[in-house]
């Protein structure tokens, strides 16, 4: 077996499958199958961060985390999903049953859409719209909706502050997302998301054409992640689920199967934008190194997924929570500025002449404006002890 | 410079998460069904009531004289005093607890039945898995069940039942001389109710 069957064994394998379909059925037929594998495999995904993300976050804390259930604790995720359905599902007498039911479903439905245009490996994208990136993230901004409708829907004070600062939060987030992923389609001049990780193939002395080994693309990278962790309402941002101040934020009214909707739904929403990052920076599927070209490409797309929801778990497991005017500071007073300069250093990268001189220019152009931005940010901030007036 | 603290503490917990695979003493829970914490010496849970000598019911400390389900604040305890009197372990005549029940499920291990106690007839157990499938009969325990022996006291809080035999040992030895000392002949069943009402106040 050659290194490119086995690369595209699952398209080969739904061409078959194809060939016995009648030919009425086929456009519909083949829908099905570039489908189902998604929705079988990012759910399993799902199952598999939750136990990592417990067993990660234990070490941090020099605990063991979940060994109980199966070898190692790994069949944790499955006595959850049993624990989930058998739970007593619970609605509010006061509730909008309709919204309050709709919403978790509209959750899910918004992470499962952006996977349409994820390109998985070679050749594996259930749709490769031309516009993808925009559909990417006009569905993106979907979970917002089913958010404030299960704020809203279930009746309580809780919830509805959760899905205000939930709404705030991921509407301010997503103007330097949107903005950090512009640079790569200025670089790339294309929308598709099958094009922009063709554009980032090839190799100079071993090398792949990242776009993150770029000061523009590296700057972009770090801030469509920081916006990336906050759209997903992960911690440091996990405002509007702030366990110790309002209790589960939105879907505090949400019980049994519902509730893990909504973790689904979330976990999805975080694996589709990492999908996405790769996608943009990373080079998709491509591997990172010229020799390493025969292992098959949707396993170097999971290998770097994995990758990046490890360092999700890593920055959970150390950043507190930021307070509000902390957190729209960031989007607004650093994020957004930034961004926007990011958009000038990659202009300036495309129009200056391949060398040396355009990566002094465009690192000087990253770096002095981080450092100057985040010194103005800092002025008249002094840390000090907090003195309390009247609890001691 | 914005990110250095972000920096150091994301080594810190990488030291954390990789540490706990190498070294074993910075994981510091225990695999509790597998492995077992010492014991504290002061560790109490449900009462218990004491007998001595070998058998359970015969030998029971406790004379029902009510204080502690008086005195308990949740009202856990139910006794019922018997019509007649049986010797208890020193042979001594005494009323003893026809029923005596506690419902540890209402218990709040308070230990203020021990602190009452006269006669140090109950005290606290240290036993804590209790779980059961039955919330009526399981949990409403009978003298029966509730009856342990004092060399098993002495086991649990061997310091604690130590003094308390000291003490009632004491106690016997300042009650026993009284009828052998002077030994007067006409009055041979005087001392012998003031030891008993002596003893039961």
């Amino acid at each position: 077996m050659t290194p490119e069957t086995l690369d595209q064994i699952f398209v080969t394998t739904k061409h078959l499958l194809l060939g016995y379909v009648p030919v009425a059925l086929e456009p519909i037929a083949s829908a099905i199958l570039s489908v189902v594998p998604v929705l079988l495999a990012f759910p399993l995904l799902f199952a598999i961060t939750t136990v990592l993300e417990r067993k990660g976050l234990g070490r941090i804390q020099n605990r063991y985390g979940p060994n109980r259930v199966g070898p190692a604790g790994f069949l944790q995720p499955m006595a959850d999903g049993i624990k989930s359905l058998t739970k007593e599902d619970v609605i509010p007498r006061d509730a909008d049953h309709l919204v309050h039911f709709l919403a978790p479903v509209v959750m899910v439905l918004a992470a499962f859409l952006a996977y349409a245009v994820l390109p998985i490996g070679r050749n594996m994208v259930i749709t490769d719209l031309n516009a993808g990136v925009l559909f990417f993230f006009a569905i993106g901004s979907m979970v917002e909706l089913a958010v404030f409708m299960a704020g809203w829907s279930s009746r309580s004070k809780y919830s509805l502050l959760g899905a205000m600062r939930a709404v705030a939060q991921m509407i301010s987030y997503e103007v330097p997302l949107v903005l950090a992923a512009i640079v790569i389609i200025m670089a790339s001049g294309s929308l598709s998301t099958v094009g922009i990780v063709e554009a980032q193939s090839g190799f100079t002395f071993g090398l792949p054409h990242w776009y993150v080994f770029t000061p523009w693309g590296f700057a972009g990278f770090i801030l469509f992640m920081i916006a990336a962790t906050a759209e997903s309402n992960r911690s440091p941002f996990d405002l509007p689920e702030g366990e110790s101040e309002i209790i589960a934020g939105y879907y505090i009214e949400y019980s049994g199967f519902k509730f893990a909707l909504f973790f689904l739904g979330e976990y999805l929403g975080m694996f589709a934008t990492s999908g996405m990052a790769i996608t943009l920076f990373l080079g998709g599927w491509g591997a990172p190194f010229g020799g390493l070209s025969w292992v098959p490409s949707y396993l170097w797309f999971f290998a770097k997924l994995l990758v990046i929801i490890c360092c999700f778990i890593w920055v959970r497991g150390t950043l507190p929570r930021l307070r509000m005017d902390q957190l729209m500071g960031l989007a607004w007073k650093f994020m957004l500025p930034m961004t926007l300069l990011n958009l000038i250093t990659a202009g300036v990268w495309h129009f200056m002449p391949a060398g040396i001189l355009r990566w002094i220019v465009c690192t000087l152009m990253v770096v002095v404006p981080f450092l100057l931005t985040s010194r103005s940010l800092k002025q008249g901030k002094t840390l000090q002890v907090r003195t309390y007036r009247y609890a001691e | 410079m914005v990110g250095v603290g972000i920096l150091k503490g994301l080594t810190e917990t990488a030291r954390n998460f990789l540490g706990s695979f190498v070294r074993k003493d910075r994981l510091t829970t225990i695999q509790f069904p597998e492995e077992r914490a010492p014991r504290i010496e002061a560790t109490r849970n449900f009462p218990f009531l004491v007998y001595d000598g070998e058998d359970a019911m015969a030998g029971l400390r406790c004379v029902s004289c009510f204080i502690c389900e008086k005195e308990c604040p949740p009202k856990c305890i139910l006794i019922d005093k018997s019509t007649d009197k049986k010797p208890d372990a020193t042979g001594k005549l005494q009323f003893y607890p026809a029923q005596f029940q506690i419902d540890i499920s209402v218990c709040m291990s308070c230990q203020i039945c021990v602190e009452v106690c006269p006669f140090d007839a109950i005290k606290m157990d240290t036993t804590f898995e209790l779980s059961t499938q039955d919330r009526f009969d399981d949990l409403l325990w009978p003298k029966q069940r509730l009856a342990k022996s004092n060399e098993y006291y002495h086991q649990i809080h061997p310091t604690e039942a130590a003094a308390v035999d000291a003490e009632l040992a004491a106690a016997r030895a300042k009650a026993a001389p009284k009828p052998a000392a002077p030994a007067p002949a006409p009055t041979p069943p005087a001392p012998a109710t003031d030891a008993v009402k002596g003893s039961s106040t």
